[in-house]
């Protein structure tokens, strides 16, 4: 496996872990090519933090073969910790010290780092460089872990959960952050249990459910979303709400407007199962029309 | 960056939160110099003919510095830097895991000095400390380099024995108390029980202050000492040992991770 010529950053294949006796991650095969954003998606407990961070390099692994930039995380050295970015799930608590004393001190660690200040300007905590840490909301202290994830100008950033306690607001700057670091030839994986974070981000998706990858899509094309059956609704001339779910959406509304008066029907949807149907029918929470 | 300038601005930041952070600053610094004040106070008797017991006692507070600023400051610290996921964070960087050590032994290294220096200020203007000859500096000189030595990596060893962070000073304090009280810090040592003597003996807190008092007090008390001299060659025996101890038991049981990290 080449680390050179190899396109695909990471490399997974028949990984499993277990806890006591207990699989907390079975047989999961995954790849994440370079450039791309991946996103991890499933319930709490269902694997993700354990999976990533076996990637990280922090966990063991029982099984399985697990390539990282070409590297077995298992046997990290500094070179390899200087390209991947990490940022872990929950805050880092950095108490006294300020947050441009701990970016800086950071920055220091890596050879190619980026300018702290700027880093700090590109998280939103520019007018918070000088606090100390422990007086930031718990939105800017992630920001700040999002800061010394990114200071390093990783290869490949793991996020794991990172707007876990953001408003909407901050989430979508957030968004804006991780975009334009894909623009700058970053690699990303992330996890997250937001469906429209991942659908806003992520070129695919990988589901997760009891440490099994049950699916691997874009996020348009998750559960075969796009060739699902849709719901028509209408009110009828009795002016009740009638629903119908068909294969053929187009051709039951031609037909309900060619039966109309003056060719409208009243009160019409068409809908798909939303991500978040597909989602919930996978980790077995949600019935979905097949 | 080079490594060692990697070491100091690590060294830096970790004295500066010293410095920042109240209780560290209370109980590390002020502490003592409290206990100073109110023992002096209330003990001002004669332990031996012309030497007090203040001048007993600040040497022993002097050896007790040192163990709180290695050994308590970093049993205490560490756990709650695990705990908010500090050592996991930077665990995750490229940083040589020694920066981080050589960060704490800066820390510890200024605490020592600033409160060695408080100590003996207030001792030498308010309780006649003796100031030391050239020998008598030579010989404080290397206790305190031994001493701090073993304080601090069993500090850092002790730091993985607290489970949490928030018990981590539950755990430490009350070794440190009983260190103090059993070791010639708090009571002349000759006058406690003969076991508590022999407890007493096996940690280096004990030496430490008896290496204190060869400094501060008058040759002439060497007599009143356990073996009627002040023993400094097994005084720096017994803290080499536990130098090389602690230095073992740090490689053997230093976690970045908690125990729920797995």
């Amino acid at each position: 496996m080449g680390a050179v010529t190899d396109d695909r950053a990471i490399v997974v294949r028949g990984l499993r872990k277990a806890y006591g006796g207990t699989p907390v991650v079975t047989d999961v095969d995954l790849s994440v090519v370079r450039g791309e954003i991946f996103a991890l998606l499933g319930p709490n407990g269902a694997g993700k933090t354990t999976t990533v961070e076996i990637l990280e390099g922090f966990r063991r692994r029982d099984a399985g073969e697990v390539r990282v930039l070409g590297v077995d995380p298992a046997r990290a050295d500094r070179a390899w910790r200087s390209r991947i970015g990490i940022v872990l799930q929950g805050t880092g608590e950095f108490d006294e010290l300020t947050v441009a004393e701990v970016v800086g001190q950071f920055a220091r660690f890596y050879p190619r780092s980026r300018d702290p200040a700027e880093v700090i300007e590109r998280v939103g905590l520019a007018d918070k460089a000088r606090s100390r840490t422990h007086s930031l909301s718990g939105g800017q202290k992630r920001r700040l872990d999002v800061a010394l994830g990114i200071v390093g100008r990783p290869e490949l950033l793991f996020l794991d959960e990172p707007t876990t306690g953001f408003d909407p607001r901050a989430r979508r700057d957030f968004w804006d952050l991780i975009r334009g670091l894909k623009a700058d030839g970053t690699t990303i994986l992330l996890t997250t249990h937001y469906l429209e974070e991942a659908e806003a981000l992520a070129d695919r998706v990988g589901v997760i459910v009891s440490g099994r990858l049950v699916a691997v899509a874009p996020p348009a094309q998750l559960g075969d979303r796009a060739g699902r059956p849709a719901t028509v609704t209408w009110i009828g001339p009795d002016g009740r709400t009638r629903s119908q779910t068909t294969t053929t959406p187009t051709r039951l509304v031609a037909k309900l407007a060619a039966d109309s008066v003056d060719g409208e029907v009243p009160g019409l949807t068409v809908t798909r199962p939303t991500l978040e149907d597909i989602y919930l029918s996978m980790i077995g929470e949600r019935e979905v029309p097949v | 960056m080079t490594g060692l300038a990697l070491g100091w601005r690590q060294g830096v930041l970790e004295l500066k939160q010293f410095l920042r952070t109240r209780e560290s600053f209370v109980f590390t610094l002020l502490f003592p110099v409290l206990l100073l004040v109110i023992f002096g106070a209330v003990f001002s008797f004669e332990i031996a003919p012309g030497i007090r017991f203040t001048q007993y006692f600040i040497a022993g507070m002097l050896a007790a510095g040192l163990l709180a600023v290695g050994f308590q400051n970093l049993a205490i610290q560490i756990p709650i830097e695990r705990d908010r996921g500090v050592l996991k964070r930077l665990r995750g960087t490229p940083m040589p895991p020694w920066v981080y050590f050589a960060g704490k032994v800066v820390m510890v290294l200024g605490a020592a000095v600033l409160i060695t220096a408080v100590l003996l200020s207030f001792g030498v203007l308010l309780y006649d400390l003796r100031v030391p000859d050239a020998a008598g500096w030579l010989n404080l000189a290397w206790v305190t380099a031994l001493g701090l030595t073993a304080c601090t990596l069993l500090g850092i060893a002790f730091s993985s024995v607290a489970r949490s962070g928030r018990s981590a000073p539950a755990v430490v304090t009350p070794v440190s108390l009983v260190l103090q009280f059993i070791s010639g810090v708090f009571f002349v040592y000759t006058s406690l029980p003969a076991w508590m003597q022999q407890v007493a003996a096996v940690f280096p807190l004990k030496w430490m202050a008896q290496g204190m008092r060869s400094v501060f007090l008058p040759a002439s008390y060497a007599v009143e000492e356990p073996a009627g001299s002040w023993e400094l060659g097994r005084v720096a025996l017994v803290l080499a040992a536990w130098c090389v101890a602690g230095l073992v038991l740090c490689l053997l049981t230093f976690r970045w991770t908690t125990r729920r990290d797995g």
